[in-house]
């Protein structure tokens, strides 16, 4: 469990003590609702050791990665990272890709916008 | 040789615990110089201290060495002591084996050695100490308080009640300060004005006090007892002691569009213009950047109306010089720009308000005459919204690390205000903390949610958007419930945080006092000396210090006048007799330590130095003013001829340490 | 801690009253840990020191040298670390040509608020020091009995 918490940590850069829990994130996080665990609870839960249950948690991939929490934050914690970082770690446990550019059907590359394509690769992809 | 007397500290088992005392005294014991030595639980005790009095007596000491903590902390207490036997008080050396030997070494073998050689490197040196003698510099008697706000007007109201001479520097055209903007005080609800304006008014009349509003500190020169200030007068374009405040003047003024600083740029005044109606002095003042007969030349009405003939454009700034003993910053402070939150929607939205704005419109002078009311459309508003911490605990880059220490109990008063006049406004607080240190200032925030229903949430807002409608919408969450609010406000009040004045640091630079990175003037010592700044003869009151509430700012001013009163008491001050010393015998007059000396203590005269045998010699010789010298000792390594040296931190006797140490 | 049959360097440092000192004294407060290797002797102002002190202690046997100051611009008397800088410029590089090694010499600004940094700069010194070795280039043999 501590390897996960830091391996999360690692990879997201991110200091968990620096949060004064005053919940800006969430207050400012469009997907709030749709989200079982929310910002503020990330950055507790990784600074718990608790990623085991976040791992598990859909909420991971119901963060948009607009990244209004990071710009938000009063203590420059950056939650988002934190989620990506998670995120990354589902994915690297898993060993596989999730997507792959080829999986894109080609009618759809006209439509989807450039971002959402890279959103969707860092979300799903290694 | 000097007969040396050792004296090593236990403190406790602070030292004793790490270095081996009883061999550091033997051992320095042994020293060639060294007639007695002994170690003693606690030196600076009053038994240990006449330990060192009975041995200086008994073995007729020339020197005495303490080996205890450092000389920051007590070489001035074992001064007193070799002063009271008798000898002179910079016949005393102290070498620290506290701080800088037994705290940092674990090592028993280690510390002991080094507090050894610590020890002989102090009897190297006061082997070589001269008897010194304080000198001493005259006192004007005369006080200048830099800022006219509740700080500047407590301290100097105090000040003047001692019976001396002070004057309050202001740059606005009235004293009282962001005080009189301030609709009520908590925790008691008085009237802010109520309590203030008679203050004003008693500086306005207390024949001690005088007031140069309108005015800035230009130039400091001088030094504790004898600062020399340039104040610049600005040109207000009315003869101070003519006007009657009549109001004539600011009534007809054809501009009327000028954004009012009084009421934040809320509503407009005149070019001509009182600031408010208790001003100090009760004086009009004519903004020249707005007025027409500065832009075009055609006008001229307020000189035609004015029946005291106090109008003169031709009037320009002047610049008075005084002496002063003592200065006081009061400088205090200012709400944050908050426009680099657009997520609160400040710029987009003038329901969006600073605390400070809010206070305007809830008192009876400000722009909506008391009550109140959205600015967009002048409705009652039904739910507002307070957010506290804007920008304060900041560390993103935008707002500020530290707390505001005073928006939790203003908001508290806010909301408990909108309660009280308006039942059916529904009141939301977001908070991180509620911070309520202080003699009943909790009780009061509770009885903003026990008595008046405000409700208190835990969370931040993270958006405040505007809506066609022209109500605000809020998003925020709630963490103790765990969801996110969304609240459809008429009114959104952000608790900005408060930073120093942006007269305060190039007035630190003038004053040569210290700031921190805040721009809060640093205080000589955070606990013990907490109205005095590290310089000498400055002092500081108020929020320039720190952020602070009414009730802390006063208690501040009041002690900062004491320390004020303590100097100007003293007729003459002893000065710091460490100072540099030139060897006319050798000085050559060649005026490089003049150019090195931060003070200007340094001057040359011709002597004589003409022996029958040899016929007329004169020479230029450097000499230093005793009283200006504060003993850096740049000029000493400037010197190319040797002459200048530093008396207590002499060439030799830093040498002779050098020697003690590498031996 | 080091083995007792080790080189144990000398060192010498010197420190301005009102930052530097003060630093060393908050190391202490907060019992920040630095080698017993290093001495400190108050000067008040590191415009005080003057170079021959330092070439002094090398005579002496010193095997290194640091001087402290205030941060530029936070001089107690405004301007004094930044004489210390110029004449220690100079002075370092005549050193280097006397061929002392450019590391047995420093100039750090260390505040009296910050005791850690002057516990971490006093470590990293004395290791360096300890590494370069003795300092025999400069000894003056008359000085040894």
């Amino acid at each position: 469990m501590a390897d996960l918490k830091e391996q999360v940590l690692t990879t997201s850069g991110v200091n968990p003590l620096k949060c004064m829990r005053c919940g800006k994130c969430s207050g400012t996080c469009p997907s709030y609702d749709s989200m079982e665990y929310h910002p503020h609870q990330f950055v507790y839960m990784v600074e718990k050791g608790d990623i085991e249950t976040l791992m598990k948690s859909e909420s991971i991939y119901k963060c948009l990665s607009c990244f209004a929490c990071i710009e938000r934050c009063p203590r420059s914690v950056e939650p988002a990272k934190l989620v990506e970082a998670v995120r990354l770690t589902v994915i690297r446990q898993q060993g596989q890709n999730h997507l792959k550019p080829h999986q894109i059907p080609a009618m759809l590359d006209e439509e989807l916008p450039q971002q959402a394509i890279v959103s969707a690769f860092r979300k799903y992809s290694k | 040789m000097r007969r040396i007397g050792v004296f090593v500290c236990h403190c406790g088992t602070n030292i004793a615990g790490t270095v081996d005392v009883k061999a550091v005294a033997e051992t320095l014991g042994k020293e060639p110089a060294v007639v007695f030595s002994t170690d003693y639980p606690y030196m600076c005790s009053e038994a240990g201290q006449n330990i060192i009095k009975e041995a200086i007596k008994e073995h007729k000491l020339e020197g005495v060495v303490v080996c205890s903590c450092s000389p920051r902390m007590h070489e001035a207490t074992f001064r007193k002591t070799v002063q009271a036997a008798g000898l002179n008080p910079y016949l005393l050396e102290v070498a620290n084996i506290r701080e800088q030997c037994s705290w940092i070494h674990k090592d028993k073998t280690e510390g002991t050695a080094k507090a050894i050689v610590l020890g002989r490197a102090a009897i190297a040196k006061v082997q070589l100490n001269t008897p010194l003698i304080a000198g001493e510099s005259p006192v004007v008697k005369r006080a200048l308080v830099i800022g006219g706000g509740i700080a500047g007007i407590q301290t100097a109201l105090d000040i003047a009640d001692a019976g001396y001479e002070v004057d309050i520097v202001e740059k606005q055209p009235t004293i009282g300060g962001k005080m009189t903007q301030i609709d009520k005080t908590f925790p008691t609800l008085d009237c802010s004005s109520c309590i203030l304006t008679p203050k004003m008014v008693d500086c306005a009349q207390n024949e001690k006090i005088t007031i140069y509003s309108y005015s800035e500190v230009e130039a400091v020169t001088g030094f504790v007892g004898n600062f020399s200030v340039k104040i610049r007068r600005k040109a207000r374009y009315v003869d101070e002691t003519k006007c009657t405040g009549c109001g004539v003047c600011t009534e007809k003024c054809p501009v009327k569009n000028v954004p009012n600083e009084y009421n934040l740029g809320m509503d407009n005044r005149h070019a001509a213009y009182i600031p408010f109606a208790q001003a100090i002095p009760n004086v009009a003042v004519i903004d020249a950047a707005h007025c027409n007969k500065f832009k075009t030349g055609k006008c001229g009405l307020c000189q035609k109306l004015c029946s005291a003939g106090a109008i003169n454009y031709e009037q320009e700034d002047t610049i008075i010089e005084e002496k002063y003993g003592a200065i006081v910053a009061a400088t205090g402070y200012n709400p944050i720009s908050v426009d680099k939150y657009d997520e609160f929607a400040y710029s987009q939205s003038k329901d969006v308000v600073t605390s400070l704005e809010f206070e305007r419109i809830l008192k009876a002078d400000g722009p909506t005459e008391g009550h109140l009311q959205r600015m967009s459309d002048g409705k009652q508003p039904k739910t507002i919204v307070f957010i506290q911490c804007v920008g304060s605990r900041d560390t993103s880059g935008c707002g500020k690390e530290y707390c505001s220490k005073i928006c939790c109990m203003y908001t508290a008063k806010h909301a408990m205000y909108c309660r009280e006049k308006y039942p059916d406004t529904e009141v939301y607080v977001f908070y991180i903390d509620v911070r309520t240190p202080g003699k009943n200032y909790d009780e009061f925030y509770r009885r903003a949610v026990e008595q008046y229903g405000v409700h208190y949430i835990k969370g931040m807002v993270g958006k405040v958007s505007p809506k066609a409608d022209g109500t605000l919408h809020v998003q925020a969450s709630d963490l103790i419930s765990n969801e996110q609010l969304h609240i459809s406000a008429d009114m959104v009040v952000l608790a900005a945080a408060i930073e120093p004045d942006k007269s305060a640091r190039p007035l630190a630079t003038m004053l040569t006092a210290s700031m921190d990175t805040n721009d809060f003037f640093t205080e000589a010592h955070a606990k013990l000396r907490p109205v005095e700044s590290p310089t000498a003869g400055v002092f500081l009151s108020g929020v320039c210090q720190g952020p602070k509430d009414i009730p802390e700012t006063v208690a501040q001013a009041g002690a900062a006048a004491s320390k004020v009163i303590g100097l100007l008491a003293k007729n003459k001050l002893s000065c710091n007799p460490c100072v540099s010393q030139s060897n006319e015998a050798m000085c050559n007059g060649c005026s490089t330590c003049a150019n090195v000396c931060p003070y200007g203590a340094i001057t040359y005269e011709d002597k004589d130095f003409s022996r029958r045998k040899d016929g007329s010699m004169i020479r230029r010789v450097a000499v230093v003013n005793e009283a200006v010298c504060q003993g850096c000792g740049a000029c000493t390594v400037a010197c190319p001829s040797g002459a200048m040296d530093l008396k207590g931190f002499s060439t030799s006797q830093i040498m002779a340490e050098v020697d003690a140490i590498c031996k | 801690m080091q083995i007792n049959n080790e080189f144990k360097p000398k060192i010498v440092a010197f420190c301005c009253n009102w930052c530097s000192y003060a630093g060393a004294d908050l190391a202490g407060t907060n019992r920040a840990n630095y080698p017993a290797d290093v001495k400190i002797i108050r000067v008040p102002c590191s415009c005080r020191v003057n170079p021959m002190f330092i070439l002094r202690a090398f005579q002496r046997g010193a095997d290194g040298v640091i001087l402290c100051g205030c941060h530029p611009g936070d001089c107690h008397y405004t301007t004094g670390n930044y004489y210390a800088r110029r004449r220690m410029t100079m002075l370092f590089s005549m050193l280097s040509y006397l061929g002392i090694e450019k590391e047995r010499t420093r100039v750090e600004w260390v505040s009296a608020a910050e005791g850690a940094k002057f516990a971490a700069t006093m470590n990293e010194f004395v290791e360096t020091i300890t590494n370069l070795g003795e300092n025999k280039r400069l000894e003056d043999l008359r000085c040894k009995k």
